[in-house]
Parts: structure tokens; sequence; C-alpha cells
């Protein structure tokens, strides 16, 4: 598999990072080592073996679903970098 | 009593306890220490205060005679703990201004038993990093030297290596996904142990990997590991995958007496190319482990070649959806945006300033291989292969084995810079001996063993059983009275 610079433009897309096209290039030449080193993993036989869902053998643990939280608008919003009216304040997203 | 801020956890523990010396006296020692130790660049926020505050309050209660171990000793806390009301950046850019309103679990526990808080310390933006060079707040400096080098600490827990080798503070939380603990204690000459996976709560820690990160302490002594441990775990509501068991008091797991232990060296350890150095360092623990009573045994744990590239793709996958948080909306930077610009380039232009070059090329690595069409051939075949990876452990447990010995690190701390001219490939294989343990969730420990030719510290690495590290504590115990390693740096800063 090769990653080209139309693939590493996607990737960015899909990753919500602006890259500058003059930046593709030497990109896909990255992505294509690191993923060279990851192809390795193609040798192993894994035929019939589970893929790993939890390292530890034990049962999450489930809670009684009740609210123990909640109603923290102005600490939930103190951190925000634009936030009016008791929201987050976004570029319009609607035209 | 002339430099407090050079104390173990147990020393200053018992000299509070006989109030020979007080938490503040103690605490202005590590703030003096910390001003003095400007040029490692390990502290990064100021938390002067508040540190006199906490020591104030604990030499209340050690004076009522309410003094839980870590009460009044003074530690660093890694920038990736969210503490309340003070930064908490993860060292990168995009956590800019970030001030929970809120305390990581670990941190809340830390505190209750009374610890003070000397600072937030420096690391590799989002831990991602081995060298403490991808942070935004600038590279840390090694308390280690030769011939006038800036070297690395390691990473990504550079700052808690620096801190606690240099003597700024008694000892520090680290976090762990590859070998983020472990690596920088070797490089700098102190004992660091990532515990089983579940036994620290990772709540409010900025998650990296979630099925690997793990906290653990950072610590100038093995007993100061065990009490501090101690301290960091327990079952936690808010994190589910943290473990519900009785946390064992560590400290009087270490009798130093490992006689009929089974230690297993396996063979493929032994890299090509692995420098006479650490050879020898790892034959020579060997041989005072079995001095010390302990069985050798030769294992094989067949898949620990493949470990490096199926981390490089879980961790990234992992990092990927993680760092899907990080948009502008609801903490730290928001990129300016121009005329016309919607919100899908306030989130791409946010997340090209606010990352470090690092970050993104993960970030990148995890999108692509949790792509449509790429799911199965990448990360569930890496899924796959970790579960090979764990198996090879039981294995090896299952024969009886208690502990396993390995060296921490292909090398000696490295100059700063050296990373520059390497591919990202090369920088990944300063893991190659620690990110096995991560992926199997095994409790893991690194522990000064030697200098190397040029003076520098190298250190080894016991793994042990799930839930073990009570045991896994006495064997490094009994390796770290044998080497008698007490070493310091040279104070140059």
């Amino acid at each position: 598999m090769t990653i080209d610079t139309a693939t590493a433009a996607k990737v960015a897309k899909l990753a919500r990072i602006k890259v500058d096209d003059d930046a593709l290039p030497a990109m896909a030449e990255e992505f294509n080592m690191i993923i060279g080193f990851i192809e390795q993993l193609n040798e192993v036989d894994v035929e019939g073996v589970e893929p790993m869902t939890s390292v530890t053998p034990q049962r999450l643990k489930r809670r009684v679903d009740e609210i123990n939280d909640g109603a923290q608008q102005l600490l939930v919003l103190s951190n925000a970098p634009d936030a009016r009216e008791g929201f987050f304040a976004v570029p319009k997203v609607v035209e | 009593m002339s430099e407090l801020n050079k104390l173990t956890l147990a020393d200053a523990r018992d000299l509070l306890r006989k109030k020979d010396i007080t938490s503040v006296e103690l605490t202005e020692a590590c703030l003096q220490a910390k001003g003095d130790g400007k040029a490692l660049n390990a502290f990064v926020h100021d938390t002067s205060e508040v540190a006199l505050g906490q020591a104030k309050a604990a030499d209340g209660r050690l004076a009522e005679g309410d003094a839980p171990s870590m009460c009044g000793l003074p530690i660093g806390i890694k920038d990736l703990f969210c503490t309340k009301g003070v930064p908490s950046q993860a060292a990168s850019k995009i956590l800019n201004g970030f001030r929970p309103e809120y305390e990581s679990t670990v941190s809340q526990k830390l505190f209750d038993d009374g610890a003070v808080m000397v600072g937030k310390l420096n690391m590799d933006e989002f831990a991602m990093g081995s060298s403490n060079e991808t942070s935004v707040y600038g590279d840390v400096v090694n308390p280690w030297r030769v011939d006038q080098r800036n070297l690395t600490p390691g990473g990504s827990s550079g700052g808690s290596a620096a801190a606690v080798a240099g003597d700024l503070c008694l000892a520090a939380t680290g976090t762990d996904t590859g070998g983020s603990i472990r690596q920088p204690a070797a490089f700098t000459g102190i004992v660091g142990i990532k515990p089983t996976y579940g036994r620290c709560s990772r709540w409010g820690i900025v998650a990296f990997a979630s099925s690997l990160d793990q906290a653990g302490p950072m610590t100038k002594s093995v007993r100061d590991a065990a009490i501090m441990l101690e301290a960091m775990c327990g079952h936690d509501p808010k994190d589910s995958t943290s473990a519900d068991l009785a946390v064992p008091d560590f400290e009087t797991c270490l009798t130093g007496d490992i006689k009929g232990k089974k230690i297993a060296i396996p063979k493929e350890y032994r890299m090509e190319g692995m420098p006479d150095e650490i050879e020898k360092l790892w034959a020579d623990g060997t041989a005072m482990l079995r001095d010390a009573g302990a069985e050798i045994v030769d294992v094989s744990l067949p898949h620990t070649k493949y470990a490096l590239p199926a981390y490089y793709v879980i961790a990234p996958a992992e990092a990927s959806s993680n760092l899907a948080r990080y948009d502008g909306v609801r903490f730290g930077w928001r990129a300016s945006i121009g005329a016309g610009d919607g919100i899908t380039e306030m989130y791409e232009k946010t997340r090209a300033e606010g990352f470090g070059a690092e970050v993104q090329r993960r970030i990148m690595i995890g999108t692509y291989v949790l792509s449509a069409g790429f799911y199965d051939a990448y990360y569930n075949r890496a899924r796959r292969v970790r579960t090979l990876i764990k198996k090879d452990f039981d294995d090896v447990f299952g024969i009886g084995v208690d502990a396993i010995l390995t060296p921490a690190t292909p090398s000696a701390a490295f100059s700063l810079g050296d990373m520059a001219t390497m591919d990202p490939v090369q920088m990944y294989l300063n893991d190659v001996f620690t990110v096995t343990v991560n992926l199997a969730g095994l409790p893991g420990i690194s522990i000064p063993a030697g200098l190397d030719t040029q003076g520098l510290p190298l250190g080894l690495q016991l793994i042990g059983k799930p839930w073990e590290e009570g045991d896994l504590l006495n064997t490094a115990y009994a390796l770290e009275k044998s080497v008698g390693f007490v070493e310091k740096p040279q104070k140059w800063w």
C-alpha cells in the first residue's frame, strides 16, 4: 500500500487538520515509512485469533442508572473560547 | 537540617512524624530548589502558593497525629493530570489557558493523603514522545550531563524524571502509555513503576490511548515507589476500567527475600546490535537475582518483535479518537478565522495551529488505520497481534514465573537534538523493551542498575504478573539492594 498526496490530503481532511498543499508530498512520504513499519504485522499468523477488546479479563463495572451530576452550566462554559448567553458560540453552521 | 529537598519520601515521612522537620520547611526547600533549577525546564506552572497552603494544612494534620504516609511530602504533578484551578494543558498549545474545574482522581487521592504540589511538570505534548522535545514549553534538560552536552531526560514524563533526579521535589507522578514512566526513569537514574492496567483511575488524566494509559509514581527508591503507588491506586466509580480490588500495603511487601522466586530472561529481548554495556548490565542483574536466591529460567516471548508495530497502530488509533475533542469550541485554543470561513475551517485551522508536528502525525496515522477499507487490515490485525502478545506473557506466567528481567532501554540518554535527524520509526525504537508491557496490561518497574562508560545511568526493567505489584516491588527491592546504586548527577544548574 502506498500513500499518495491525494490520500494524504484525504486523511488530513478526515482528521480536520489543515495541511498546506506543498506540505503533502513530505507528509505522504512519512506516512509510507510508518505504514511500511506497521506492515510487518502481515507476517503474523492471526487466523482464528480474537481481536483484543479488554486487556484485563474483568467485567466493566455497572452503576445504578441515576443522575449523579449536572446543573453546572457556568463551570462547563468557563473554559470556552467563546461562550454567549449560556451557550458555546461557533461560526455560522446553517445558511 | 540542610538540603531537605534531597530526602526520600520514606525518610522525610519519618522525620515529619518525629516532628524533627515541618512540611513547610520541606516545601520551602523544594521551592528553593525548583527556583534554582530553572535551567532544567522541568516545572512549567508555578503553584508555590498552593504548595505552602497544603504544607501548612499538612503540618496541622501531623500535629494531630492524623498523618497518612504522603502527608506533608512535596511532589510534582505531570501536566497531563487535571488539577483544579491550575493550568493543565498536556504540554500542548491547544489547551492554552485551560484551567480545569475538577481534580483528577489520582491527584485528589494524593492531596487527600496530605501530599503537597510543588508545581506542574513538563512532558512531551499529549505524552507523545520519548525525548521531551515535543513540548510547547520547550525541551526538558537531563540533570545528568556529559562534556557539557545537554541530554534528554527521556519522555514523555521527562519533567517528572528530571525534577526527581535533580532533587527539585521528593517524587512525581508520571503516566506510561508505551514506556513514558520507565524510559525517563532509566535515563535519569531513578525508579519508575507502571502498575497493572486498571490499578490507577484514569479519570481526569488527559487521555492519549485509553487502553494503554496508566499513571504511576517516579521516585528516588523502590520503597518510595511502594509508598506513593499505594496512595495513587484504588477503585474509582468514575473510571469503569479501574479495578475494584483491594489495594495491598505495598511497603510491607518489601522484605527483600526472593528465595525460590522464578525470574525469567526472555531471549527475544537480546536485540541485534545491542550495546555490550546493556548486555553486561542485564547479565549482572541476572547474576544478582540468582545470588539473592532466585531461580533463573530462559523463556521465549515469540511475538515481541511485533509489539512496536502493533503499538503504532493501536495507540494512534485511540489517540485520533480521544483527541477529536480538541475542536476550539469547549476549551483551549481557537484559531482566528477569515471572512466566509465556516465551522469546518475553524476546526481545521484550530487543530493545525494547536497541535505540534508529532501529535498531528499520530492523529493522522490513527485516522488512516481506522478509515473505511483499512480498519480490518491494520486496526483489527493489530488487536489480534495484541492478543498474541498477551498470550506470550500468560504462557510464561503459566509455567510459574514470578517476574521477567529485561533492560529498560536500548541505550543511555542521548543528546537533545539527536532525534531531529532521525525518522519517526527510529524514534519509536526507544520504547522497544517497554511497550510490550502496556499491550499486555502488566505492571513494570524500571530501577537504576549502573552507569555506562560515559558515566550515565542505565536501568533494568522487571515485569510482573497482573495485580502483583507487591511481589514485583519486592523483587525490585532485592535487586536495588544488590546493585547499591547511589550515584547522583553533579549539580551544574
